[in-house]
């Protein structure tokens, strides 16, 4: 059934379909119709689910991780401020190994106040062992959340499916919604190796010494080493029951290009857009949209950038004294590798300042003028 | 003695708490699970954030209680155990009871927001917080709960603790929920009662236990029932109920209460008090008694 | 019936052996506290009245009733002295443990 929805209740129906069980959540701006729709779901039946309206996030991401302990399949979103107030559960999610599914939208952190889109709010939170999906439009974030239950309940990792503050959040598009039963012949119940039950009791996390904690992490970080290969795995299993391929990048005319744009997000469909111009006026122009972060995407990155013999990346975010954490990650994944492109990092965007077909036009003018960067980072729209 | 005669039981018998465990000698935090345990039953799930018991229970790979612990964060007892309760019944458990057990860092304090959220809501948990009135885990150091003229780290001697304990029953009662009580280890028969009690009322339940500490309170490990005991009969800590916020109990009736120096001078963490502050708490403990004894319409 | 917890120490040789998760997997019981303990408590049956009351109070779950009679259980006992102190008849006397 095709629908024009926004972002937001891509969410909300990717929960449902995915059958969550306990919704513990609380509302901040832009996330708030993803709460909105569940609780309605649950209200009129439609899912059948507990709904805790806790009283702040760091509650609701407890309250998830309780239930998730217990046995059930759970699901939260938030934005920002509230990811932040989580930080502390986010890693006792990931150590916990809870494969809680959350949404997050991309907003930006305060002070000053703002509800406009930026990433360093996710990104803040890339050391804490949860899996991070960065979606580019409503029918990937619906598609990911199913996808994302998957895998991370097949390792017993979290995951968190990231979406741009309104200029996905708010926009309505055109998705298809899966039917029920086949979402539920794609994901089965959620069936752990180990939960709270008196029947079978153990504690769980309780005091660990330096003798044992290296091996629980070492577990965790094998773990997350499979993510890649089981997000293409699932993804392809996606494609062949629904028709959508999810994976772990999309590459747009990377083959043959003198210089490709790594993206994410929202911009990373702009510049497909940009792409399109560029290439009518004679530069061979390509887009890398990295939708998998974490874990992050090595091979694929290598495999297609090393063709390349220039790589520009676009940040809507900075780790400050620092530079664009996509640029980082990017630059170091493809360290040591040969050939070796020159890499440009370019950060744009922040606290939702728009990222348009020009911002691309301004890099691809810079990256394609320059053998490399100047300057450390290349700022774009800066009233400087 | 007769050997037909059998023992005087007057708790439930079965354990579900091993010896082993590492609470310090006399730790009266130790036997308040004991005790719970014994009134709950196998059937139950514990959340434990940071506290003594997060450390008594016992290190990974072991645990000393016979029941499934969740070891959550500080300030989560409560957001966890409503997380526990919801997703218990949503894999089809309504048997289980769900307890959270912190301390009095983890409930008057920084668990604070999360236990008046899961109140607010009268999530079906069973909230006790063993008190030993500071925060005992990291070094004694004061908590809200610290009575007044405590010594701790944080309020040493010569700025002992001038603010009164937080009335957490009288907060908690104004949240209205089914079941608000004291209990103190040294009336077990009494505890176990309200614990069971406890487990038979859907929706919130909030227990408050008082558990002496030897090491914090500077006593001697074998007066720990001795404490809990003057407690409630000095009136320090009077034993009473409270039921839908409006229905306040007293479960102990003392006809003469006992003068709050003889429960004071067992304890290292007020040897500094001179006399003149000794009056001056017993001043306090008179007015708090006549207080919870006027709320129980006597 | 819950399952019975295993009763040893519990060594890793390997990543392979640990849990996923940082769970419980024996029993504190291969803790024995009795270590402890500097001073022990004696009981006095002839003088018991089998009140139940040091049984009641210990902390440590470290009274056994055997046959209707309270033993100390030496392995676990912290000489902490509740039960001494509480005995109604006072019939348990807390001795030095011998070096």
């Amino acid at each position: 059934m095709r629908k024009v929805i926004m972002g937001n209740h891509a969410l909300s129906y990717g929960a449902m379909l995915s059958r969550a069980q306990v919704i513990a959540a609380y509302p901040i701006t832009p996330q708030t119709q993803v709460v909105e729709l569940l609780s309605e779901m649950c209200a009129d039946g439609t899912l059948n689910a507990k709904f805790i309206k806790v009283e702040s996030e760091h509650s609701a991401m407890a309250a998830c991780l309780g239930a998730s302990l217990a046995g059930a399949r759970t699901f939260t979103a938030t934005s920002a401020q509230g990811l932040a107030l989580m930080h502390e559960m986010l890693h006792w999610a990931a150590g916990g190994r809870m494969p809680v599914v959350m949404g997050n939208i991309n907003r930006a952190m305060a002070p000053g106040w703002s509800i406009w889109t930026d990433q360093n709010d996710s990104l803040s939170e890339r050391d804490t062992g949860w899996i991070q999906f960065y979606c580019s439009s409503n029918q990937e974030v619906l598609d990911t959340v199913i996808q994302a239950y998957k895998v991370s309940e097949k390792l017993m990792i979290p995951s968190m499916i990231i979406l741009d503050a309104f200029a996905l959040s708010h926009t309505y598009e055109v998705v298809e919604i899966p039917e029920q039963e086949k979402v539920d012949a794609y994901l089965p119940p959620f069936n752990p190796p180990f939960r709270l039950t008196p029947e079978d009791p153990h504690a769980f996390g309780g005091l660990t010494s330096p003798d044992h904690y290296m091996e629980l992490r070492y577990k965790l970080q094998k773990d997350m080493e499979k993510v890649p290969d089981l997000v293409e795995e699932t993804g392809r299993e996606y494609e062949k029951m629904f028709g959508r391929y999810l994976g772990q990048v999309e590459e747009y005319l990377c083959a043959d290009a003198e210089l490709v744009f790594v993206t994410s997000g929202t911009a990373g469909y702009t510049a497909r857009v940009a792409v399109d111009e560029l290439r009518e006026k004679g530069f061979k122009v390509g887009n890398l949209r990295i939708k998998l972060f974490r874990p992050f995407p090595f091979k694929k990155v290598r495999e297609i950038l090393t063709r390349v013999p220039k790589v520009a990346v676009l940040d809507r975010n900075l780790s400050y004294g620092h530079h664009g954490i996509f640029y980082q990650e990017v630059k170091s994944a493809l360290y040591g590798q040969s050939p070796q492109p020159a890499i440009f990092g370019f950060v744009a965007g922040l606290g939702g300042r728009d990222i348009t077909r020009d911002s691309f036009k301004e890099i691809a003018d810079y990256a394609l003028k320059h053998d490399r960067a100047e300057e450390e980072i290349v700022w774009i729209g800066v009233k400087k | 003695m007769s050997k037909e005669r059998k023992m005087a039981i007057t708790i439930p018998r079965e354990e579900l708490m091993s010896p082993g465990h590492l609470a310090c000698q006399g730790c009266g935090a130790a036997l308040a699970m004991r005790l719970a345990l014994k009134a709950l039953g196998q059937k139950t799930v514990v959340c434990i954030p940071a506290c003594c018991w997060a450390v008594i229970d016992g290190p990974f790979p072991y645990s000393s209680l016979d029941i499934p612990i969740y070891h959550c964060a500080f300030e989560t007892a409560a957001s966890s155990a409503s997380g526990v309760r919801a997703g218990l019944d949503m894999v089809g458990d309504r048997e289980t009871a769900v307890l959270a057990w912190a301390g009095d860092g983890g409930t008057f304090d920084i668990g604070l927001q999360a236990l008046s959220g899961a109140a607010e809501r009268n999530d079906d948990i069973i909230y006790t917080c063993y008190d030993n009135e500071a925060y005992m885990n990291t070094g004694i150091q004061r908590s809200s709960a610290t009575p007044l003229g405590a010594w701790t780290t944080t309020t040493p001697v010569k700025h002992y603790k001038k603010e009164r304990k937080k009335d957490i029953i009288g907060i908690m009662a104004a949240h209205a929920i089914p079941y608000v009580a004291t209990a103190s280890v040294a009336y077990p028969e009494d505890m176990v009662k309200k614990f069971k009690k406890a487990r038979e009322i859907k929706g919130t339940k909030f227990i408050h236990v008082l558990a002496p500490c030897p090491a914090g309170w500077k006593s001697r490990p074998e007066d720990t029932i001795k404490l809990a005991r003057l407690a409630v009969q000095t009136g320090y800590f009077p034993l009473y109920e409270v039921e839908n916020g409006e229905k306040w109990t007293l479960n102990l009736k003392l006809k003469e209460r006992k003068p709050i120096a003889e429960y004071l001078k067992l304890q290292g963490r007020f040897r500094h008090l001179k006399e003149e502050e000794v009056n001056w708490i017993q001043q306090e403990v008179d007015a708090n008694y006549e207080r919870i004894l006027k709320k129980c319409g006597l | 019936m819950p399952k019975k917890k295993e009763v040893r120490k519990i060594v890793f040789n390997s990543e392979k052996e640990m849990p996923l998760a940082p769970m419980s997997l024996g029993s504190m019981l291969h803790n024995k506290t009795g270590a402890w303990r500097n001073i022990r408590p004696v009981i006095d049956l002839s003088k018991c009245i089998k009140c139940g009351i040091c049984w009641k109070f210990c902390p440590d779950a470290s009274i056994d009733i055997v046959d209707e009679w309270p033993q100390i259980n030496y392995d676990y006992c912290k000489g902490c002295g509740i039960c001494a102190e509480e005995c109604p008849q006072k019939c348990i006397t807390m001795v030095e443990e011998e070096k």
